[in-house]
Order: C-alpha cells, then structure tokens, then sequence
C-alpha cells in the first residue's frame, strides 16, 4: 500500500494546459468548459458508436481520458449509454451490418443531441468509402453536426474538434 | 501436461503416403516449409494426419479462380509452415471440413462459406458466421461475378434471427450484449446464458465491423494495398503492414534492405510494448484498481508522443512501404530512444511487481478465467493467450525472418493460464522487447531504406508471416501482371483467440467477463475484415 502512495507521489500531477500549436499557448480545455457550462449545465456526457472503424479512433479517444489531457476536468465524461448522452462521437465508416445499431443509438439519444464524425472514415468514408459492405461516411446514415478529420485524430484534435462544434452552436 | 511436441513438416507427405494420399508436391512459396496439392477428396483426410502430428492449424481461405475455387489451409509445424491447397469447383463447390480435428477451424470455415459459397460437409456448425444481413444468402462477395458495389438494400436490417444456441433449465436465462457495448470498444454481440450470476455459457456473434476489405482490396497498387492493410486493425497497423510488405517483397523475390528490416523491428516492437502497457492498465482497470490504468496510460501516452517525434505518428501508421520502410532515426532519435528504453524499463520493474504482489488484485485475477493447455492447443491459440497456456509458438524465433534471425528472442511461457499470467505475459514481453530495442539499435546498419524494384509481367503470389503483439499475423497475396491486386487476405490472429474466450469462462460470474475479454483482447476490427 505504501508503494502504492509512494508511486502516487513521485509520479505528481502530469496533466497539461492544453497547446494548440507552438506559437498559440491557448487553454483549449477551459475555452470547452465555458461552452459547456452555456449549453450543458456544465457537463457534456459523450456516448462513443464504433460503427465500422479500425480502433485506431478508440485508442485516441482512450487517450483523452488519461492523465495528461484529463477530459473530464472540463466536464466532458463518456457514458455508458445513449439515453445518458448528449453527444454521438461516431467512429469508423458505417458498416452495412451496424447500420441499424446506429440508427437505434441516434433515437435512443435524447434530443437535443450531437453527432461528432471522428477519423476520416467517419467523415468522408477514408480508406474504406462504400461498398457492398459499408454505407461509408456516417452522415449516410445519422445527421451529423461536426467532423474531426485525421487517421486517426490525435487527442489534442478531438479536444478541438469539439470545442469547435460547441462555439459554433 | 508436457509441452506440445509437433511433428515436421517436411515428413508430412510421407506420412499422408502411409494413409494412402497421393499429395503432389508443389515448389514452396518462399517462406513457407513445405506446399502440398490435395485431391479435393483428402482434404479431411489430410487435416486428420497434420492433428495426429499435432500441427498448429492456422488458417484457411479461398481464390476464386474461375471455374474453380482454390481452397489453402495453413499448418505450423517443428520446422515451419505447412501450406496444404486444393480446388473445388465454382458450380458445385464442396469440400471435407477440418473441424473433426481442428475446433479453430470452424468459424474460418463459416466465414469462406458466406464469401465463396464453398460447403463443408461435415462442420457440425453450418450457421452463418461473416454475414449478417448486408447480402443474401445466395449472394457470395468474393466470387468474381459479384461487383465491389453489391447489391444493397437502402436500410440493411439487424441480423435479429441470428439462432444461437439454447440452453435449457430452471433459472437459466439470458442476457444479450451488444453490438454497441458500454465502454469505449469496438462493436460485437456476447450471448450469455447465465444461473444467477454463473455464467454457464457465453456465445460470440462477430462481425458487425465487416467492411469487406478483401473484396475492395482487389485492383489496388502496391501503396494502396500497404495503406488498407495499416487498417485492417488499427492497434497492429504495423504487424499487418509488416506482413503485406513481406508478401510483396517475396512474391518479387526482393528483400528490404538490412536497415529497413532493422527499422521494421524498432515499430514491431514499439507496437508491443504500446498496446501491452495499454492492456495492462485496462485488465487492472477492469476490477476496479484505477491507480495501474493511470499509471500504464500515462507510460503508453509518452510512448506514443515518442512515436510521433520519430515517425510522424502516434500509431506509427504508413510507416512501412514494400521494399522498405518510409521513415528513418536519425542520431539523436536514437539517442531519445536509448533514454526513454531506460525510463520506461525503470518504471516496468518498479510497477509489474507491485501489481503481482498486490493481494487484492492478485485475488481477483490469480486462478480465475482459466484456458487450460489442453485447451489452448486445441484451439491453436497464439500470442499472450496462447503463452501463458503453455503453447509457446513466436514466430520472430521459430520461424524467423530479418532482422530476428540474428537476435535471440526470449519467449514468457506459463502453464496455469489464468487472468494474471495473460498479465504477466505481457509484461515480461514488454521487458524482452526493450531489450530487443538496445540491441537493435545497438547494431542498426547503414544504408539506403527502400529496395527498388520492377515488376514482373506476370502474376505472382506470396505470403508474409510476421509475430504481431497478438501473435502470428498472416498476408497471402496474389498480384497480376499490372502489380494490382487480385486476391489479398489478412489473417488477424485474433481468429486463434476470440474462442478462446468463450472456454475460460467456467466458474466466472456475469460481472468479471470485461476482464476476462480484456485479457484476451481480440481485435473485432481485424477479425470481421
């Protein structure tokens, strides 16, 4: 137990201000915060659909929760499931077999809601498009509010792409 | 049990001769130990005598070649791989299953009858496996005749018929899972059945992320297929790129050059060491002890910040291109690298102690979710999954090729198979491939980073076999004389360790099987193609 702590200790606090580039030091996670609070009370809950991708996405989106970006010290928290969200971070090309499961998790969101296309796939059909197989880009099948281009976008570009669709509202 | 000792390869036409099999010995593809032609009639036959010699079933696909379907299975035996082939015809394609002796073949088996329309007589299991409902039952994508487009409805239905398997009794009822889970995962149905909270049975349904990545393979160049097969699972980006490229390049008769190889070896490893860090934190996470999740998250995420200085990505896609790599080190990429092996080894020996050591951890992870090794060798099962149940395969030492052929490669091998040894696997293989890592960039050569080549005006084929962080990651492919894409097949080895998953579950409650799926770890993406 007491190794425990003792690693607790040494490692400190690792959490950043977020960078946006080099020259622009801007606090990308506070600018999200004052959004959120103006439309959501404070807390964005983000219900996440695989619906085709390669999990090259759902790495980076793990990532956003760990200790270095910490989403959720702005208020942004993934949930189990939609009926918790206000949010569909929508990954992947829309496979024909999860086509239905999306359209379901879209109704099962309730309104008012948003649908973010992450990766490429999601926003333009990326290295998969459409076939036999694949309806391609998400908005095929689900309105969607906002794309977060990138293969996949890294987590400083996911914290972005959200923030943007929020200032846009 | 004593470890699994296979036969050779090279005997196993005499040994189908013993049985009355006439095979026609084929020159092999390059490396492959031995090729065999069947009559169509002893294909089951002949998987019979390849059990008997207790090889490793590994894989089977289809080529259609009209008016025949070419059918190979791959083996692995004392001294490597063992590439058996048959026909069948298009019009009446039937063929003996490999399943009286090989349970892995089952599902592979499933999913080449839903592509090709090829029956296996005698698969016990003749569900659907690869389709859904995206195409009809009469329809199969892989033939020839069946355009990239397909013939969609505008709304493509859930596969809600699906007929899993009953299970009968008092109290005995069902729980269904999926295909969008609760957490940040990828998509795929789980069937428990369940007596209280016992799970007395857990059915997988996959393929909800099938994107047919086989059929829109086909007429690609070269650097479209290396970038599609980056995809194909997108935590092995490398281990398939690896293997596409080895199929490439043997196919042309080429080789990298040794510094390619070399840098090849440097990202192989470097996607080891990324997603064991990932999964060990994740396992921990899943039974509730959130300080090793915050401390391998924080190591994985400088582990990939590295990535990105040194390849441009935090993944370390596209960094592969057939002949060679796209990225080089330079002096003082190298000189990063050397210092950041020694932190991390730092904080790994400090932190794999204290979480095997830990007694509430160990009390949820020790003696729990077994695969016995009887089991695992009869399900083939690769990797972290395969070694902690005795079966020790590592291709980078048992069949290797540049630059492991020069390197010892150490393999962590337990016997009980439970949770903490699918942890401890990892690692102890995060520790040998930091070791790698020196020597590798201890003796990088010099040189240029691509093999040029041309190509030839005729078809060719090849077949890349590369030791994925999973396991055994296989490419076959077949080019015409444009250098396009006729035929590309990626096996994840997730096809040898999602069954696995479905026989560890004896004694296991409802509430552990996140665990239990997270030491497993299959790739839904790389097995749904």
């Amino acid at each position: 137990m007491f190794r425990i702590y003792n690693k607790i200790r040494r490692t400190g606090k690792v959490t950043e201000p977020f960078r946006i580039d080099d020259d622009q030091v801007a606090e990308l996670g506070t600018a999200c915060q004052k959004e959120i609070a103006r439309y959501f009370s404070g807390s964005l809950a983000i219900r996440m659909v695989d619906a085709g991708s390669c999990n090259g996405c759902e790495l980076e989106m793990h990532a956003v929760n760990n200790s270095f970006y910490d989403i959720e010290r702005f208020g942004i928290h993934f949930v189990a499931s939609p009926r918790h969200a206000d949010l569909l971070l929508v990954t992947g090309v829309v496979s024909r077999h999860m086509q239905e499961a999306l359209k379901r998790t879209y109704a099962a969101t309730p309104s008012p809601k948003l649908v973010v296309a992450m990766g490429d796939c999601a926003g333009h059909g990326g290295e998969f498009g459409e076939s036999y197989a694949s309806c391609g880009p998400v908005s095929n099948v689900i309105p969607v509010d906002a794309i977060i281009p990138g293969c996949p976008p890294t987590p400083i570009q996911l914290m972005q792409g959200i923030l943007q669709l929020l200032q846009k509202k | 049990m004593t470890p699994v000792v296979r036969g050779q390869v090279v005997e196993f036409k005499d040994h189908l001769a013993a049985m009355g099999i006439v095979a026609e010995e084929l020159s092999p593809l390059a490396g492959i130990t031995a090729q065999l032609k069947l009559q169509t009639a002893d294909w089951g036959k002949a998987a019979r005598v390849a059990a008997q010699q207790r090889f490793r079933w590994s894989a089977i696909w289809g080529d259609h070649q009209s008016p025949d379907i070419e059918i190979k299975a791959l083996f692995f035996g004392t001294d490597g791989h063992l590439l058996l082939q048959t026909n069948v015809p298009e019009k009446s394609a039937e063929l003996a299953s490999h399943t009286p002796f090989y349970v892995a073949a089952s599902r592979p088996e499933r999913y080449l009858h839903d592509m090709f329309g090829v029956t296996f007589t005698d698969n016990h299991d003749s569900r659907r496996w690869g389709r859904h409902q995206a195409w009809a039952e009469t329809d199969f994508p892989l033939l020839e005749s069946f355009p990239v487009g397909g013939f969609p409805a505008k709304e493509t239905p859930p596969d809600s018929g699906y007929p899993f398997e009953p299970v009968a009794g008092a109290g005995v009822y069902e729980i269904p899972v999926g295909p969008v889970h609760a957490g940040i995962i990828e998509p795929g149905h789980f069937r428990f059945q369940a007596l209280g909270e016992n799970i007395l049975r857990l059915e997988e349904r996959l393929g909800y992320v099938h994107k047919g990545i086989e059929k829109i393979a086909v007429g690609r160049d070269l650097a479209g297929l290396i970038r599609l097969a980056g995809r194909v699972s997108g935590d092995s980006t490398v281990a398939h790129s690896w293997a596409a490229c080895q199929a490439v390049e043997r196919a042309l008769q080429i080789s990298p050059p040794p510094r390619a190889s070399a840098l090849r070896a440097i990202l192989a490893e470097r996607e080891r060491i990324a997603n064991h860090l990932g999964d060990i934190g994740a396992i921990c996470n899943d039974v509730g002890f959130a300080f090793a999740q915050y401390q391998m998250s924080r190591l994985r995420e400088l582990w990939q910040r590295q990535n990105q200085q040194l390849t441009g990505h935090r993944l370390l896609m596209d960094s592969l291109c057939p002949g060679g790599v796209t990225v080089d080190l330079d002096q003082s990429s190298m000189i990063a690298m050397r210092e950041e092996i020694v932190q991390l080894r730092t904080e790994i020996e400090e932190l794999l102690p204290l979480l095997l050591e830990y007694p509430s951890l160990q009390d949820r992870l020790s003696d729990y979710a077994i695969l016995s090794p009887e089991t695992a060798e009869q399900l083939g099962a690769v990797g972290y999954v395969g070694r902690a149940s005795q079966l020790a395969d590592d291709l980078r030492r048992d069949a290797p090729y540049p630059p492991y052929h020069e390197l010892k490669i150490k393999v962590p091998v337990f016997s009980t198979g439970d949770l903490t040894k699918r942890l401890r696997v990892r690692g102890e293989e995060i520790l040998i491939s930091l070791d790698l890592l020196v020597k590798l960039l201890r003796a990088i050569p010099s040189g240029p980073l691509v093999t040029s080549f041309s190509l030839p005006n005729h078809e060719i084929e090849g077949i890349g076999l590369v030791e994925g962080w999973r396991g055994e990651t296989l490419a076959y492919l077949r080019l015409d004389e444009q250098g396009r894409v006729v035929r590309y097949f990626p096996r994840d080895p997730s096809w040898l360790t999602w069954q696995a998953l479905e026989l560890m579950l004896d004694g296991v409650i409802v509430p552990d099987f996140p665990v239990c799926n997270k030491s497993v770890n299959g790739s839904y993406a790389g097995h749904d193609l």
